[in-house]
């Protein structure tokens, strides 16, 4: 038991003692980029150590500090968090790698306070995903928003602070006016905050205040970036591109989907919700999402704004397959936060190799690039295929669980928005991959550029090829989501 | 022995030492023995806390005369608490005064400076033990007579206007507060707080009783600044020395509004006051009121002194809301808050008289890239302010959490819509500083530092012990929030 929670406590320190020994080495630069190889190494052991336990069929769990009657800092380590921890210490790893070529690729200033922000924003991640009640949640997603900010505005420039404004602004603003009240008003009505499954809150309520409820956890929880609470996230666009992968892969809005299946699962509970919810807005909000987002990003030039609008639209797959409220949904939604991790990080890893490689950021520059990039172009396409759900790929694993939720529970609804927005994904890949494989560029002259430095290649690779690994063995992700649904049939 | 005359001690332990100031003429000895007292005075209050604790409440006759001839001094939890927050305050800022007050005043003036501060220190404390309508008349005059004498006292001409202003406002308040002393006196006969309670309900529903609560409720909320009569404490607290402020800003407001809320509960009694419902929702619309319009005014000042006298308002406003909720954990709410506000607000005012100290100037413009310099400060500055935004595992946090359960137990929405609305704009004016003392670093904004200065131990000793009580009391607030829940149920209970 004991070493339980001594892996807990590791899981913790290890970024944030990474944060410490990087600000300390931040003269050397090849011992600070070491230190956050190795503790990535190491958070990936421990995090891998935990997931045998949970997979053996424990929980663990860790009080850390009461700090207010019934409060208190409180870990415990379920299925669905520990997915997400996996995700998010596997990714930093291979995160790393790529931020190592591509801060040096374009000698950006503030090395060693973005490798310190990020080691920090993981720890951060690393509470949200093993943390056992809201208010613990709460304080690792605060820390989170507070430790990107430095992120966002990495460069300093006028845009850079403006972007970070509005990113602070949403995320802080909407935790505090509906987060927040939506925490304490759960601890009024059930007088605990803590994740049970099976809920804690009941039918004994008033209805009207359980749909109030949802909609303030929905809302309050920017980092889903449920519209129109979505701005912040092309907003942020303007920062470099390991922390655009960071936000929109491994951390910040994964965080924010994280918590909105969280809830629903261990604080209403879906059967509650399917019970006491005559008009389920959620999935009308994420449907509506899903599709606007989609046509937003089809008219976008810029790749990395299109890229952060499909992001918009994937999350509120997880939304709409969340509010579906089905077990096999709720599997599809748990499914489709690790599927769309590994597809969006390739993606961003690729547009930040093609700006280091070509210092071209606009989709219609692309045509004939896929000749001198093979690699990052031919992880850019499998990607692709995984947001729009084509087998062999993750991307199509979690749309299958989705719509056999959305066929289960015979809402048309969700099944005409999956069917038209794959439609829309496609539309909005396709081109760029068919652009720059078979077009030749526009003026006619030669390409002379090279591969990205190879640091960033092998990073966008790994992550490319697992995204077909997952599909081929999903047995461990499966078998984690199996748990957390267990006891709803 | 001397444990039973405690009650006395505390107030004439100050009041004794003031004129000894005077004597002594010189700056340096006047802070020692000045300090001295303070926390000779601290050690007092906290016996007074172990012996109200243990035996329940005290009862002192001053000078032997029992107490509807003679005055008595009335010690209960909530004496002890507010002597606890304004012994706390005066002892460990006037450790901190030491480095920082010979650069805001005049050395000819320095043994004045810490006579005032005695005096005012007198006041404040007899306001809280004494159990004497008209003596907590006569100890509020020391008390104001005295900081108008601290705020004038600087080397900023501006501080002049800035005392005048609050001599007239606090003059008009105190003379109200007198007016309705005397209005009770008419109609029970006598001034013994006590007393007055037991014989007013044979008076109730007159004329007089009603005029006598307006008069005091306009005159205490001048003194604590309650908006909309809060006009003479923006000036008074950004001209006056820094530390002047810091003072003020910790303590004269909460003691206000304790007088406040002895009144209410020890005089008019709570049904009377509060029954018919229109009283506590004027209270909540002006502190509702207080808090938009402070939060919303501190976003638009440059002087960061200024940007904290605005916020002042609207955490007044909190504390005020919480009374007014007119329930058990709406009071021990805004206790709370009285308790968590005293050390956000003088953590922050000490890292801005550090912040002075070393730049000489507040103005948020011209300190940008602070952080470069000083990182140790600007972060004790952040994390102040995160405990005023509310974040957890901060002391606001603590406040916040049972201010928005105390509105949403009384079924107050609209309340809980305000509160979350002022913490995004407090975060809005305390970001305005942080970013521009991290994140702006244009060449030519930079701070001029004043390399000559000799480093501020104290006060940076002063500063480290409040920031450290907001992460404290964000992590164990059990001392605060158990104290505070006894005093709302005694109160409640009487």
């Amino acid at each position: 038991m004991m070493t339980d929670q001594l892996l807990i406590i590791l899981a913790l320190c290890i970024p944030t003692v990474a944060a410490i020994l990087i600000a300390v080495t931040h003269n050397n630069v090849n011992l600070r980029e070491t230190g956050t190889l190795l503790s990535s190494v190491c958070l990936i052991f421990v995090v891998y150590n935990l997931l045998q336990i949970v997979l053996a069929g424990d929980q663990p769990q860790l009080f850390l500090l009461k700090f207010l009657p019934g409060l208190a800092i409180h870990f415990k380590i379920e299925p669905l968090g520990m997915l997400f921890a996996c995700i998010a210490s596997f990714l930093w790893l291979i995160n790393s790698i790529y931020s190592i070529g591509y801060m040096r690729g374009n000698n950006e200033k503030h090395q060693t306070r973005f490798y310190i922000c990020f080691a920090v924003a993981i720890a951060s991640t690393i509470g949200i995903a093993f943390s056992a009640n809201l208010i613990t949640l709460f304080i690792f997603y605060e820390a989170l928003t507070l430790s990107t900010y430095p992120l966002v505005t990495h460069k300093g420039s006028e845009d850079a602070m403006r972007a970070g404004r509005a990113y602070l602004g949403i995320l802080l603003s909407t935790s505090i006016c509906f987060f927040l009240p939506a925490i304490i008003w759960t601890s009024v009505l059930a007088g605990n905050t803590e994740f049970t499954s099976g809920g804690i809150l009941d039918n004994e309520m008033n209805h009207c205040v359980i749909f109030i409820l949802l909609m303030l956890f929905s809302y309050g929880i920017g980092k889903a970036a449920l519209m129109p609470m979505h701005r912040w996230l092309p907003a942020a666009m303007v920062a470099p591109t390991p922390v655009s992968a960071l936000l929109h892969a491994v951390a910040v809005v994964k965080a924010g989907v994280f918590s909105i299946v969280k809830i629903v699962t261990y604080i209403f509970s879906p059967a509650l919700l399917a019970e006491v919810v005559d008009f389920n807005l959620l999935l009308y909000l994420a449907g509506v999402t899903i599709i606007v987002a989609s046509i937003i990003a089809l008219q976008a030039d810029n790749l990395k704004r299109r890229l952060a609008y499909s992001t918009i639209s994937q999350l509120s797959y997880v939304i709409l397959a969340t509010a579906l409220l089905a077990p096999i949904s709720i599997m599809g939604a748990a499914l489709h936060i690790l599927a769309h991790a590994f597809g969006k990080i390739t993606l961003f890893f690729a547009a930040g190799s093609i700006y280091t490689a070509t210092k071209k950021t606009a989709v219609s520059e692309l045509d004939g690039i896929g000749k001198v990039m093979p690699w990052t172009m031919g992880a850019f396409a499998i990607a692709s295929l995984s947001m729009i759900g084509v087998p062999p790929t993750a991307g199509f694993l979690s749309k299958w669980y989705i719509l056999q939720g959305a066929f289960s529970v015979e809402s048309w609804f969700a099944i005409t928005v999956i069917i038209i927005s794959t439609l829309l994904n496609a539309g909005y890949f396709l081109p760029i991959v068919y652009a720059a494989f078979f077009k030749k560029p526009s003026d006619g002259k030669k390409l002379d550029y090279h591969e990205a430095p190879f640091a960033m290649v092998f990073a966008l690779t790994v992550t490319s090829i697992l995204t077909i690994v997952l599909f081929l063995f999903p047995e461990i992700p499966l078998q984690l989501v199996k748990m957390l649904v267990g006891n709803m049939i | 022995m001397i444990s039973s005359h405690l009650p006395v001690l505390q107030v004439i332990l100050p009041l004794i030492a003031a004129p000894l100031c005077v004597i002594l003429r010189q700056g340096t000895l006047s802070w020692l023995l000045t300090t001295l007292v303070c926390f000779m005075s601290l050690a007092i209050s906290s016996c007074l806390y172990d012996q109200v604790m243990t035996e329940g409440v005290i009862s002192y006759a001053l000078g032997g005369w029992l107490s509807p001839w003679g005055i008595e001094y009335r010690l209960d939890k909530l004496t002890v608490f507010m002597l606890l927050i304004v012994n706390g305050v005066a002892a460990i800022v006037l450790l901190g005064a030491r480095s920082s007050i010979p650069n805001e005043i005049s050395s000819d003036r320095l043994y004045l400076f810490y006579t005032a501060f005695l005096l005012n220190l007198t006041g404040l404390l007899g306001v809280i033990v004494t159990g004497d309508a008209f003596n907590l008349f006569v100890f509020i005059e020391i008390a104001s007579l005295s900081s108008y004498a601290m705020i004038s006292i600087g080397r900023d001409r501006r501080c002049l206007y800035a005392a005048f202003k609050y001599l007239i406002f606090g003059t008009i308040g105190a003379s109200f507060i007198l007016i309705s002393v005397g209005l009770l006196y008419a109609v029970t006969g006598t001034l013994n707080m006590n007393d007055i309670f037991q014989r007013l309900p044979d008076v109730e529903n007159t004329r007089t009783l009603t005029t006598a609560l307006v008069f005091f409720v306009v005159g205490v909320g001048i003194k604590a600044a309650i908006f909309p009569l809060h006009l003479w404490l923006p000036d008074a607290y950004s001209y006056s020395p820094s530390i002047v402020s810091t003072f003020l800003a910790g303590t004269t407001t909460k003691v206000f509004i304790y007088v406040l809320i002895r009144f209410i509960f020890s005089i008019f009694g709570y049904d009377t006051a509060i029954n018919g419902g229109t009283f506590n929702n004027l209270l909540m619309m002006f502190a509702c009121a207080g808090i938009l319009y402070g939060s919303y005014l501190a976003i638009k000042q440059d002087s960061l002194k200024r940007l904290l006298a605005y916020s002042s308002i609207a955490q007044l406003g909190y504390m005020l809301l919480g009374i007014s909720l007119a329930t058990e954990a709406g009071l021990a709410a805004g206790l709370i808050h009285v308790f968590n506000h005293a050390i956000i607000k003088v953590a922050l005012f000490l890292s801005v008289v550090t912040i002075i100290f070393y730049c000489k100037t507040d103005s948020i413009i011209q300190l940008a890239g602070l952080a470069k310099k000083l990182p140790l400060l600007t972060s004790a500055f952040l994390v102040s302010g995160l405990s005023l935004i509310g974040v957890p595992m901060t002391a606001g946090f603590i406040s916040k959490w049972y201010l928005i359960k105390a509105s949403l137990q009384s079924g107050y929405w609209g309340l809980v819509v305000v509160i979350v609305f002022s913490s995004v704009l407090a975060i809005i004016y305390i970001w305005k500083f942080i970013e521009a003392s991290y994140f702006k670093s244009s060449e030519k904004e930079l701070v001029a530092l004043n390399e000559d200065q000799k480093t501020p131990c104290l006060l940076l000793f002063s500063l480290a012990l409040f920031v450290i009580a907001n992460i404290y009391f964000g992590l164990d607030s059990s001392f605060n929030v158990e104290l505070a829940n006894a005093i709302a149920n005694d109160l409640f209970r009487k």
